[in-house]
């Protein structure tokens, strides 16, 4: 074998020093699967890269928030409000009741990338199924489908969510809901429209042709190549996800004051916008920076997954 | 398997698909795809199918493997018809029949290695994953490829060449008492045609097996085919051992599409095309004889009757459609 000759001369146990790098043959490419090949060309992206790592960041400072030394978010102080950046205790200042802004812009993390992650999550599983179903069997099973998810296309997203989430009331959960409920429907039509396109190609015409159930071949053939695509989709809905809460809170429907959440921030402090500029941005900073890094992700995770790169 | 016995037996075949009209009210129209197709296959034979593009040959294959559900018509293999008590399943009779796409890229999955590709259809059968796989790696040393380089690559890193010697390991993989080579060479490079139609005989001797062979390119049916099945508009227009059919052809259209040929002499050269136009609409094929509109020989008759496959004179298993060679038809160049 020529790849293990390779592979004794690159490393001589004897001379006992590590290989300066270890040689691959020409015309032997090295064997990985799909995922290890995506993993690999992601870690080579530098945008996608610092993205995740600003994500990270976010992420690991709201779950570990109660543990790294913060004010409490909570504690409002009349006598200090609005304090400006840099404050001796206040590193982002104080917001319209004193409380800090640090703090409240960490714990806010927390509800907001829930707001972001959970809806998606939940309208994947369901938007994919039924877009799954709708695809691969086509016919009249497709036609009742998509023609329902056509209704709710009738409405722009974010004056549906706020429809639902008004009509169910104020609340994280019916805000969850209703951006859930939003998101079902073009989840569904990609996966859908995806599926459709699979189930014509030649490959999935052979598995047929091997005599394999629908479930064997919708299991191998057709959810690894739709995964793909829905992934990235799906990764662009975040952001749209958290600006979508974010407004929700803004106009009053998502969570409710004394919480810690981006939106809600903004919408508090929007009335001190000439006093304190910089405060009241700094909520809105923090949506623009996360949705941001989710689109850029999604770009990334888009060209990491194609194959004939 | 003793020559001889019939394998496969068609009968009346039959798909038309619906066209979607413009306008609303519109009575519906049907793309006669195939109509009325018949023939058998003996065991350990080569039928070629030949046509223009258009004429039903993929469907045809299609209707036999039931990726499409033919609207009539019987396909029998190995004497058992599908359904029925004592008929085949539609699993068992896809297992005993499979078939190789043309295009050697699109019918294997990006995201799968070759040989978990070809272990796909035993595992779908209920083999063990490590039995399938090793089978697949089996399969791989059978059509030319080193098991341990090609096993684990994916398909963007193979040739053509290389590809299509997977996609026949794949069909190879249910052990197939016929194969369906859909113009399964000819997206190949000719080097690599020679090279995989080699194999393909190879292993039709080795392992037993039956070919049903569909391509446009007439000298490959030529050199792979035991009897040719020539189609002109989803019909049968001519069915005949392969010397017969390329050197005493019947039909009118069998002998134009034999002229069409380019010829390896630079002093025998093809000056006129033998055949002028597209060939007709097949939503609404000509009455009578559909080849009536493009033929020399065409009479009142043509268009009133259509002929039916009857035996050529002088060779029995030579059939025809075409009045000419119908004795009593009444067609002025039927030499009784």
């Amino acid at each position: 074998m020529e790849s293990e000759r390779n592979v004794t001369l690159a490393f001589d146990p004897r001379s006992g020093h590590a290989p300066a790098a270890v040689e691959v043959p020409v015309g032997m490419p090295r064997h990985r699967t799909y995922w290890q090949g995506v993993r690999r060309r992601l870690l080579r992206d530098p945008f996608t890269m610092i993205c995740a790592a600003v994500l990270l960041l976010i992420a690991g400072a709201a779950v570990f928030a109660p543990w790294i030394g913060l004010v409490d978010p909570h504690t409002s102080d009349s006598a200090r409000r609005l304090l400006p950046m840099g404050s001796p205790g206040h590193l982002l200042g104080t917001d319209e009741l004193g409380r800090d802004m640090l703090a409240r812009l960490i714990y806010g993390g927390r509800l907001s990338l829930t707001m972001g992650l959970l809806p998606v999550i939940i309208a994947l599983v369901i938007g994919g199924t039924l877009g799954l179903i709708a695809g691969f069997l086509g016919g009249r099973i497709n036609m009742l489908i998509m023609r329902v998810t056509d209704v709710f296309y009738a409405f722009p997203s974010i004056l549906l969510a706020v429809a639902i989430a008004g009509a169910l009331g104020a609340g994280v959960r019916n805000a969850l809901l209703a951006i859930t409920i939003v998101f079902i429907p073009p989840l569904t039509r990609v996966t859908e429209s995806v599926t459709t396109q699979l189930r014509s190609m030649d490959f999935v015409e052979a598995a047929r042709a091997s005599g394999a159930s629908t479930f064997a071949i919708v299991r191998t053939h057709v959810l690894g190549n739709v995964m793909g695509p829905i992934f990235v989709y799906a990764t662009v809905l975040v952001s749209v996800s958290i600006v979508i809460s974010a407004g929700l809170s803004f106009i009053g429907l998502g969570a409710s004051s004394p919480a810690a959440e981006w939106g809600l921030m903004l919408n508090t402090l929007r009335e001190s916008i000439f006093l304190a500029p910089v405060n009241a941005i700094l909520p809105g900073f923090m949506i623009f920076i996360t949705s941001m890094c989710f689109n850029l992700i999604s770009d990334g995770l888009r060209s990491a997954m194609d194959v004939r790169l | 398997m003793t020559a001889g016995t019939t394998l496969l037996e068609v009968r009346n075949l039959r798909k038309y698909f619906p066209v979607r009209s413009e306008r609303v009210f519109a009575p519906k129209l049907m793309v006669q795809a195939v109509d009325d197709v018949s023939f058998s296959i003996p065991a350990g034979e080569t039928l070629g199918i030949v046509g223009e593009s258009g004429c039903g040959k993929s469907t045809t294959a299609r209707l036999l493997m039931h990726l499409i559900i033919p609207d009539a018509g019987d396909v029998a293999l190995g004497g058992r018809r599908l359904g029925g008590p004592s008929g085949h399943t539609l699993r068992e009779l896809r297992r005993q029949m499979q078939m190789v796409f043309q295009d050697s890229y699109a019918s294997l999955n990006p995201r799968l290695s070759v040989q978990d590709s070809i272990a796909f259809g035993p595992r779908a059968h209920g083999a063990a994953k490590q039995k399938a796989v090793n089978k697949a790696r089996e399969l791989l040393g059978l059509v030319g490829l080193d098991p341990a380089q090609f096993g684990p690559r994916y398909p963007h890193e193979l040739s053509g060449g290389q590809r299509q010697r997977v996609n026949i390991a794949r069909a190879l993989a249910l052990e197939p008492r016929l194969v369906i080579l859909d113009e399964a060479v000819s997206a190949l490079d000719k080097s690599v045609e020679a090279q995989v139609l080699n194999l393909l005989m190879d292993l039709k001797t080795r392992l037993g097996l039956t070919y049903l062979f569909i391509s446009h390119d007439l000298n490959v049916v030529q050199y792979v085919s035991d009897r040719v099945l020539v189609m002109y508009l989803g019909k049968v227009v001519e069915l005949g051992p392969v010397e017969d059919i390329y050197h005493r052809p019947r039909h009118p259209y069998t002998q134009a599409l034999l002229a069409s040929r380019p010829s390896m002499d630079p002093d025998v050269r093809v000056e006129r095309s033998p055949l002028s136009g597209d060939p007709p609409n097949p939503i609404n094929p000509p009455s009578g004889c559909r080849f009536r509109t493009r033929c020399a020989f065409a009479e009142a008759l043509c268009e009133r009757v259509e002929p039916a496959l009857t035996p050529a004179r002088g060779a029995r298993a030579h059939v025809v459609a075409c009045h000419m060679h119908i004795s009593g038809s009444g067609h002025n160049r039927e030499s009784a």
